[in-house]
């Protein structure tokens, strides 16, 4: 799978977490630093939830229409001199970009961080026809410089890195003589990456939000390298996931401060840019020439299905910094570019369930996620139902819960994690705004929730479950 | 303008529709009243004096200083603050509000006589604006929307207003109107949309401006200037 990271199996992964004391302990610090700015925000608008109903209507009305706004986009963006391609595989979307490398005659790429493009594995597209790619994100930067070190988390993909590691990344690949100081180092970075944009001949970015009645789209940052990435190459490719679009500027507000305040406590990130198809005629600086790549993958598989809300996820990252079993074991644990909820929830739905069946096990189901999702996802009733649909598939479970948590190296410490859990998400915060009843399936899954007496995953009703099931709770 | 093009669309949207289990729809969406509406009663009480204010407060977070001044002593501050970021060179947007607010002597007189080398961004010059950029130590722009709430400029782009004056010199100040002055972003996503609606184009590029360039990658330090500028002051003009 293309999204997948690293070649070692669940276990294997989890192990490797487990003993690297740094990262669980800059794992813990960025939970407990992130976390603690995202609900400091929260509180400071005073009506939280209402921001997030607003998510939620309209992340639903925007998936409910998704081909009318995306045909509205393309319309808009052909309007203004762009060009704009639907690509149903990550082949197609990775062939087309080719085409276009190869019809500039490309030989330098500078990107700023996507995640949709790590998900088709652009770039080893674009080395493999003769290219060099820079990923201009700082984090990224030094994820590249370190071999291709994969990601572990979506907002600060660095964050199992300290800074003596840093430093001795920038020593043996970038000639760097100072010290592990982080000013240093990021002086260093910019210093070669300025470079880099200069001589660029295509810049590459993912895409937060695109505006369909305008054909404009989003960028949000705190470092502004998509500014550059997106005002010196004189072509400019953007790749979006086909879900990640608003119908008006008023509703970018809305995501755009929603993602902000809940990834990282900011009311506004440092730098937010609103391109709309290619520089005008007489500007100076900007792409000559732009195309959008809007791209499927798996996703319309998604829709009109039980798992459809995971299509409204913004990225934001507040369920991964709340989720106690990552926190325990590190983004690369979940062996894919998205870890955390997000990632056990759409891992298995868009690499399938061969590759990432063990995923919707690693939750303590204590449902943190779900009550900061900024647009509302019900995150741990997904995770539910991803076990529902593995035992009918399956016949069983590849791994019971208890072996999962086990695996997780969280047996003893589940009722500590589950207390983390509830304390990051305040009681005061319903999530649960439909009842939404689990019924009893026939033939194998009967089985199933025979064990598992779940009317539904309640947040109440966990904790004596997880009591009961702590004491002669069985495997199944 | 050229029209782009447009590959692969009908069996791609043909796929979504069939998921979503109806029928397509060319037209006839419209945008719903939503709901809930929180972003309308942000500051909505607010006066001009109490939005700049926020507007300070929020400066304070987001490493950003905030000068006021009005018309009178603009360019003694301008000159300041560019002296304090150890002058030239110095970069900007070409633009009559400079001349408007009496700023032409300060910086085509008074700061080459001084040895403060200064480029007004001229779109028949080309890629020279790119280079002057690149070297400058202070860039200026002019808000065009101010964001109390969050401490945001926003800047649109245009022939003589260059995307990169914001971003590539190692300091920046952006020159604020009060009057440009409202609560938060949802009344620049509002003005925006009028703008497209009444048939305005939207610029190319629009920026919303936070403070300086910065990221908390390494051990979350906050760290500023990796890729834009290290420091940056808003100069609020009162009688605007
Ligand atoms: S699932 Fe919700 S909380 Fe998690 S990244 Fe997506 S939007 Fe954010």
């Amino acid at each position: 799978m293309p999204m997948k990271i690293g070649t070692n199996d669940f276990k294997k992964r989890v192990e490797n977490g487990i003993n690297d004391s740094f990262m669980r302990g800059a794992v813990a610090g960025a939970q407990e630093r992130m976390g603690t700015r995202r609900q400091d925000a929260a509180d400071e608008l005073g009506n939280w939830e209402e921001w997030r109903n607003l998510g939620e209507e309209i992340r639903q009305h925007v998936l409910d229409n998704l081909d009318y706004y995306l045909e509205q986009l393309s319309e808009n963006i052909a309007k203004r001199g762009g060009h704009v391609f639907f690509a149903q595989t990550a082949e197609e979307a990775n062939d087309y970009i080719k085409d276009i490398v190869k019809k500039k005659n490309a030989k330098k790429i500078v990107k700023a961080k996507s995640m949709v493009t790590e998900e088709i594995s652009l770039n080893s597209t674009l080395e493999q026809a003769g290219c060099t790619v820079v990923e201009t994100d700082l984090g990224e930067y030094i994820l590249q410089v370190d071999d291709h070190d994969p990601p572990s988390h979506i907002v600060v993909p660095a964050l199992h890195k300290n800074k003596e590691q840093i430093r001795d990344v920038f020593t043996q690949k970038l000639g760097y003589q100072k010290t592990e100081k982080p000013e240093e180092l990021a002086w260093h970075a910019r210093e070669m990456l300025r470079k880099e944009y200069l001589t660029a001949d295509i810049g590459i970015t993912g895409c937060n939000f695109a505006v369909a009645e305008t054909g404009s789209f989003a960028l949000v940052t705190n470092e502004g390298n998509a500014d550059l990435v997106t005002s010196l190459p004189k072509t400019q490719i953007t790749v979006m996931g086909m879900e990640r679009l608003v119908p008006t500027f008023e509703e970018l507000e809305v995501l755009v401060s929603l993602l902000t305040r809940s990834a990282v406590g900011q009311k506004l990130t440092s730098y937010i840019t609103v391109l709309t198809g290619p520089r005008e005629e007489l500007d100076v600086d900007g792409p000559e020439e732009f195309h959008l790549v809007i791209v499927d993958n798996g996703r319309s598989k998604i829709l009109g299905t039980e798992f459809q809300p995971i299509l409204q996820c913004i990225r934001c990252a507040a369920c991964i910094n709340v989720c106690p079993v990552y926190r325990h074991v590190g983004g690369h644990s979940y062996g894919s570019i998205y870890s955390g909820p997000v990632g056990a929830v759409l891992s298995p739905l868009l690499g399938g369930y061969d590759e990432y069946k063990e995923l919707p096990y690693a939750s303590t189901l204590c449902g943190a996620c779900t009550e900061v999702c900024p647009v509302k996802i019900p995150l741990h009733q997904l995770l539910h139902k991803h076990r529902q649909v593995i035992v009918e598939k399956e016949g069983k479970a590849p791994i019971s819960e208890k072996l999962a948590m086990k695996a997780f190296g969280l047996g003893a410490a589940s009722p500590m994690l589950y207390k983390f859990g509830s304390k990051a998400a305040p009681a005061a915060m319903n999530p649960f705004t439909a009842g939404d009843k689990i019924s009893n399936g026939p033939g194998p899954l009967k089985a199933w929730t025979e064990i598992r007496e779940f009317p539904a995953p309640n947040k109440e009703r966990f904790r004596d479950w997880f009591e009961n099931r702590e004491k002669g709770g069985g495997e199944s | 303008m050229m029209t782009g093009t447009i590959q692969n669309r009908e069996a791609f949207l043909e796929k979504i529709t069939n998921s979503l289990g109806k029928s397509r729809r060319t037209n006839g969406v419209t945008v719903p009243e939503w709901k809930h509406r929180p972003q309308d009663t942000v500051l909505s009480e607010a006066t001009a004096d109490k939005l700049i204010e926020v507007l300070k407060n929020q400066c304070l977070k987001i490493h950003t200083s905030l000068v006021m001044t009005d018309l009178k002593t603009l360019p003694a501050a301008l000159n300041k603050v560019v002296q304090d970021y150890g002058g030239g060179p110095v970069v900007s947007w070409k633009d009559e509000r400079f001349t408007d607010w009496g700023l032409d002597s300060l910086m085509k007189e008074q700061w080459p006589s001084e040895n403060i080398e200064f480029h007004q961004w001229d779109y028949t010059k080309v890629e020279e604006n790119i280079r002057q950029a690149e070297r400058a130590n202070v860039g200026i722009t002019i808000s065009e929307i101010t964001l109390a709430e969050s401490g945001t400029v926003v800047l649109f782009s245009a022939k003589d207003k260059g995307r990169t004056v914001s971003f590539l010199p190692a300091t920046y100040i952006a020159l604020i109107p009060k009057s440009t002055i409202v609560p938060r972003i949802t009344q620049a996503a509002q003005k925006m949309r009028e703008m497209h609606l009444s048939g305005k184009e939207v610029a190319s590029c629009i920026n919303f401006i936070t403070g300086p360039s910065n990221s908390a990658d390494i051990e979350l330090n906050l760290v500023v200037g990796v890729h834009g500028p290290v420091k940056a002051t808003y100069i609020v003009i009162e009688d605007l």
